[in-house]
């Protein structure tokens, strides 16, 4: 059909990722052989990161409704109603495969797709968040990829001007060989001037705009849907490389024509760049695009149709723009410096027609290519329950104390004050609570308003048993929500899971996405955004399970907010919540024991409600001074937690008889909280316990610069806190198992 | 007051800057486009935001320092007129020449974004009047290239002429290398024009007045331009 494109051949369409049987249904989709252009068009729709071919079905049981919802999972990021006219945009993504291939730029352009992702919408950025999984710190890559990934997420987001307010950072094994790298964006715009993909009217103009086109990323998209192997090295060139001065020029110039009314559809350029843009554009209008690339504004020379389709360079959208006020906007990119050109129109054909030189080297079915992609119902395996444990069976090795130094200095529990201190997290004058809370907040515009924001998954729980760990992410997050005083609205959640293709790596996901659907729903808390990232595997080795969940909640008042530090001495602690000594799956277990046994601790939705609804109630009363939610390390990480933040120690009560003291210190119960109080305020937050159903313990006293517990030697809070903040620093140094 | 902020391509703390001014002064200040020649007539305080100009590609500052409107800024500067530069604005100062030395990598090579420990070297001057010297206050800082060096000789003369206007120090105002995070010479965050009119600043004054979002340290330091235009 067109000259000097390869020959399409059996091994050609194997390189592109496609499968015989999808290769035999896109021959009769278009009734002949493809042009190459054509190919590696079908080759980025159809690939697992851009189709959600294995998920999709299952995706379909997830709660996306709620009276609040304005936009849910479809678009470039979900929309919901924070009231006084305003909508909050967000939406989390991953870019595992790029970080760990060039962990830099694959960070950077990570956090550079998530941002436009929401100002596509028309919001402006106000917040980033990301939650990072790294390979054993004993393995020789482990360092460098957090410090390339650490620097590149901060490379972007300080310069783009937004402030990285939260996350979480952990370490296992499993992601010796894939790390990830999820991206959270969280942006506030006017609730009637929402900009959306869908494409209207005949005869428009498709606009493109932003950074020219290079060969950079080509087939990225591809990369991220296939599992490495030995030599996955070698895939550097698909990485894309970002620039944040761009994006800032594109933010600014975006919003500005969108403010002045010259936009009908907009669509950022992401994963698999200007195919899936225009595709997207057209399909979710039922209108045909047609592309001139002639037109398309290129970084390097005799660039062929193929590379121009399959780029990801960054920083570009594609707008289809009100014709009248086509100079309009012109002169607004102009005056950023950033390239506007027509590169196409949308027709009423519903065909995808790309010319080049003279020649059509496409011409494809657009709604095929788009919302009929392949859709798979993979086998899957029921995953395995395992054995719960008994916390009499699992002795204490040491003493609570040393326990207790062994867990807040370890990977997973250390401050990751290393991390975030290298985020601009401060900008913007909005940060009311800064990293290291249960959920940062962010200020509404002047206030009292305020968003409440935190990412959450567990992932050896996950692993574990994915049905009780994809209920845990999700009650984590809207517990963690909770603590600051926050009401939780929604969620946005990232998928990463290994290869599908594999019955239990498809029965991890089912039953994850099972447990977020059960949750969800049990805790009024829709998705409304999120992505899937499978394949994360190397050599047939899958990661941990991890269903990322990014919760945004809505403080009405800031004076109304809680924070986790102890405020005084001689005020109350407690403890809210069963305890049951669950060491399953703890911390404990893998920490300070070295094993990683047992079915994780269950999740009682009604419980969650009926506790985090009691804690909410005494953060708006007044009556709790300090607010904890209670996670990995159980209750006397959190008490640590909360005295290393204000350097107010604590005298803490015998733990009650009839279970070991460490099961009753570290176990990992879910629907739990600690607060401290007044003395005087005691009776009434007993009496609302009593009226709530809810079980309530006293378990301690704040005062002094120590912690204190029966039958051991008290410790320093500033030496716990010493402990705490060396271990990542040591390690980014060149300490801790070299 | 009136005061103008100056915008570059990629700058981005100016809105900080324009609702702290705002919070403080009551008043807006008119924000400024690099192209622009002029600055709007009665303008009593310039200031040069941070951010990452032109991306703080080639140098951090070195293309702003060239933009149009910088014309202006020394005509304005050289009659006396009083210019805040924070952070990337710092940067553009020197690299325009408006104030000695350069602004170097951080020593650790690395972005740090953390509250600091300020000292106020003197009190007599137009942007720290309300403080006293020897205070010690607590203002973010959120940069990768603060580490202030200058030739000895610029620093000897910077020294002598008392231009020095806040260094990094411990909470009890003591120099100690482990509270110099970014290497700076002589510990120095701040530092002033031969006639006192020019302030160039890593630390960002302007993210610590609102009580909300944390202390409100840098609070003085507006209070203090705008008790120097009232008495004026």
């Amino acid at each position: 059909m067109i000259s000097n494109e390869p020959q399409i051949t059996a091994s050609l369409v194997a390189e592109h990722g496609l499968k015989p049987d999808e290769y035999e249904r896109f021959l009769k989709l278009i009734g002949r052989d493809p042009s190459f252009t054509e190919l590696g068009i079908v080759s980025a729709m159809w690939n697992e990161h851009c189709s959600y071919k294995s998920s999709k079905v299952h995706l379909r049981g997830l709660p996306t409704k709620a009276p609040w919802v304005i936009q849910g999972p479809g678009e470039n990021a979900g929309v919901i109603d924070i009231g006084d006219g305003l909508a909050c945009v967000f939406k989390m993504e991953s870019h595992n495969h790029p970080s760990f291939i060039e962990p830099y730029q694959g960070a950077a352009t990570g956090v550079g797709g998530i941002l436009r992702d929401v100002f596509t919408m028309g919001a402006r950025p106000i917040a980033c968040l990301n939650s990072l999984r790294f390979g054993d710190p004993k393995h020789p890559k482990t360092r460098a990829l957090v410090s390339g990934v650490v620097a590149g997420i901060g490379g972007y987001g300080n310069s783009f001007g937004v402030p990285t307010v939260g996350g979480s950072v952990g370490f296992h094994s499993r992601y010796d060989g894939n790390i990830l790298v999820n991206a959270m964006a969280v942006g506030l715009a006017e609730k009637d001037k929402i900009f959306y993909a869908k494409a209207t009217g005949v005869g428009r103009p498709v606009v493109y705009l932003g950074s020219k086109t290079g060969r950079d990323g080509i087939h990225g998209a591809t990369m991220a849907s296939a599992e490495f192997d030995d030599a996955s090295d070698e895939k550097r060139p698909t990485v894309q490389v970002g620039d944040p001065f761009s994006e800032k020029l594109l933010l600014e110039a975006s919003l500005e024509i969108m403010r002045k009314g010259c936009v009908i559809a907009i669509q950022d350029m992401g994963a698999a760049g200007l195919t899936c843009s225009a595709v997207e554009m057209g399909a979710k209008g039922n209108l045909g695009v047609t592309l001139d690339l002639d037109a398309v504004p290129t970084r390097e020379a005799a660039m062929t149709a193929y590379e121009m389709m399959l780029s990801e360079s960054q920083e570009r959208m594609l707008m289809v723009l009100k014709p009248e006020k086509e100079k309009e906007a012109e002169a607004i990119f102009k005056k950023w410096g950033l390239d506007f050109a027509i590169v196409g129109k949308t027709t009423d054909s519903s065909r995808f027609i790309v010319r080049y030189h003279g020649d059509v080297m496409a011409d494809l079915p657009i709604n095929e290519l788009g919302d009929q992609a392949p859709e798979y119902n993979r086998p899957f395996a029921e995953p395995k329950k395992l054995p719960t444990l008994d916390p009499k069976s699992i002795p204490c090795p040491t003493t609570i104390t040393k326990a207790l130094e062994k867990l807040i200095a370890s990977p997973d529990l250390c401050s990751k004050r290393w991390v975030w201190e290298q985020y601009d997290h401060l900008i913007q004058n909005n940060t009311v609570q800064r990293p290291g809370g249960d959920a940062a907040v962010v200020r509404i515009n002047d206030g009292p308003k305020a968003l409440a924001i935190t990412t959450d998954v567990t992932p050896r729980y996950c692993e574990a048993d994915p049905f009780e760990g994809g209920k845990q992410a999700v009650a984590e997050a809207w517990r963690n929500l909770t603590a600051v005083g926050a009401r939780p609205l929604a969620v946005t959640d990232n998928l990463n899971f290994g290869n599908p293709e594999r019955p239990e790596i498809m029965g991890q996901f089912v039953y994850c996405v099972r447990g977020i659907s059960e949750a969800c729903k049990a805790l009024d808390f829709p998705v409304v955004s999120g992505n899937v990232s499978l394949y994360n595997e190397t050599n047939g080795r899958g990661i941990l399970p991890t269903p990322t969940i990014g919760g945004v909640g809505l403080l009405d008042d800031l004076s109304k907010m809680a924070t986790l530090a102890f405020k005084t001495e001689g005020e109350a602690i407690l403890l809210i919540g069963d305890t049951k000594g669950w060491l399953g799956q703890s911390a404990f277990l893998a920490t300070v024991i070295g094993r990683e046994e047992g079915a994780p601790p269950p999740v009682d939705l009604a419980l969650e409600k009926r506790n985090g609804d009691f804690v909410r109630t005494l953060i708006q009363a007044g009556h709790v001074t300090a607010v904890h939610d209670l996670s990995d390390g159980g209750l006397l990480v959190a008490l640590t937690e909360m005295a290393m933040a204000s350097n107010v120690g604590a005298a803490l009560d015998n733990p009650p008889a009839g279970l070991p003291p460490h099961a009753f210190w570290f176990g990992e119960d879910q629907a739990r909280y600690a607060v401290s109080a007044k003395p005087a305020d005691l009776p009434k937050i007993e009496a609302l316990a009593a009226k709530s159903g809810v079980s309530l313990r006293r378990v301690g006293t704040t005062g002094g610069h120590q912690l204190t517990l029966a039958g051991e030697n008290p410790i320093l809070v500033s030496s716990l806190r010493a402990l705490h903040e060396s271990w990542l620093p040591d390690y980014m140094a060149g300490g801790h198992g070299r | 007051m009136k005061s103008a902020v100056l915008v570059f391509p990629g700058i981005n703390r100016e809105r900080d800057m324009a609702r702290s001014l705002k919070l403080v002064s009551g008043k807006e200040p008119a924000m400024i486009w690099h192209a622009e020649r002029e600055l709007p007539k009665g303008t009593d305080l310039v200031v040069i935001p941070g951010g990452f100009s032109y991306g703080d590609y080639l140098r951090c500052g070195a293309i702003a320092a060239r933009a149009p409107i910088m014309e202006a800024v020394r005509a304005h500067a050289a009659k006396g007129g009083l210019v805040l530069a924070v952070c990337n604005g710092f940067q553009i100062a020197c690299e325009a020449g408006l104030l000695p030395g350069v602004l170097m990598r951080n020593s650790q090579l690395k972005f740090i974004c953390k509250e600091v420990f300020l000292r106020i070297e003197r009190s007599d001057t137009p942007f720290t009047r309300r403080y006293n010297a020897g205070d010690v206050i607590r203002v973010p800082v959120a940069h990768g290239e603060g580490n202030y060096i200058a030739d000895s000789e610029t620093i000897a003369r910077l020294e002598g002429e008392n231009r020095i206007a806040f260094r990094y120090t411990t909470p009890d105002g003591k120099l100690d290398p482990a509270f110099n995070f970014n290497g700076a010479m002589g510990a120095i965050a701040g530092i002033f024009s031969e006639k006192l009119n020019i302030l160039g600043l890593m630390p960002h004054p302007e993210n610590h007045v609102d009580p909300i979002v944390g202390p409100t340290d840098g609070r003085r330091l507006f209070e203090s331009l705008i008790e120097t235009l009232e008495a004026a």
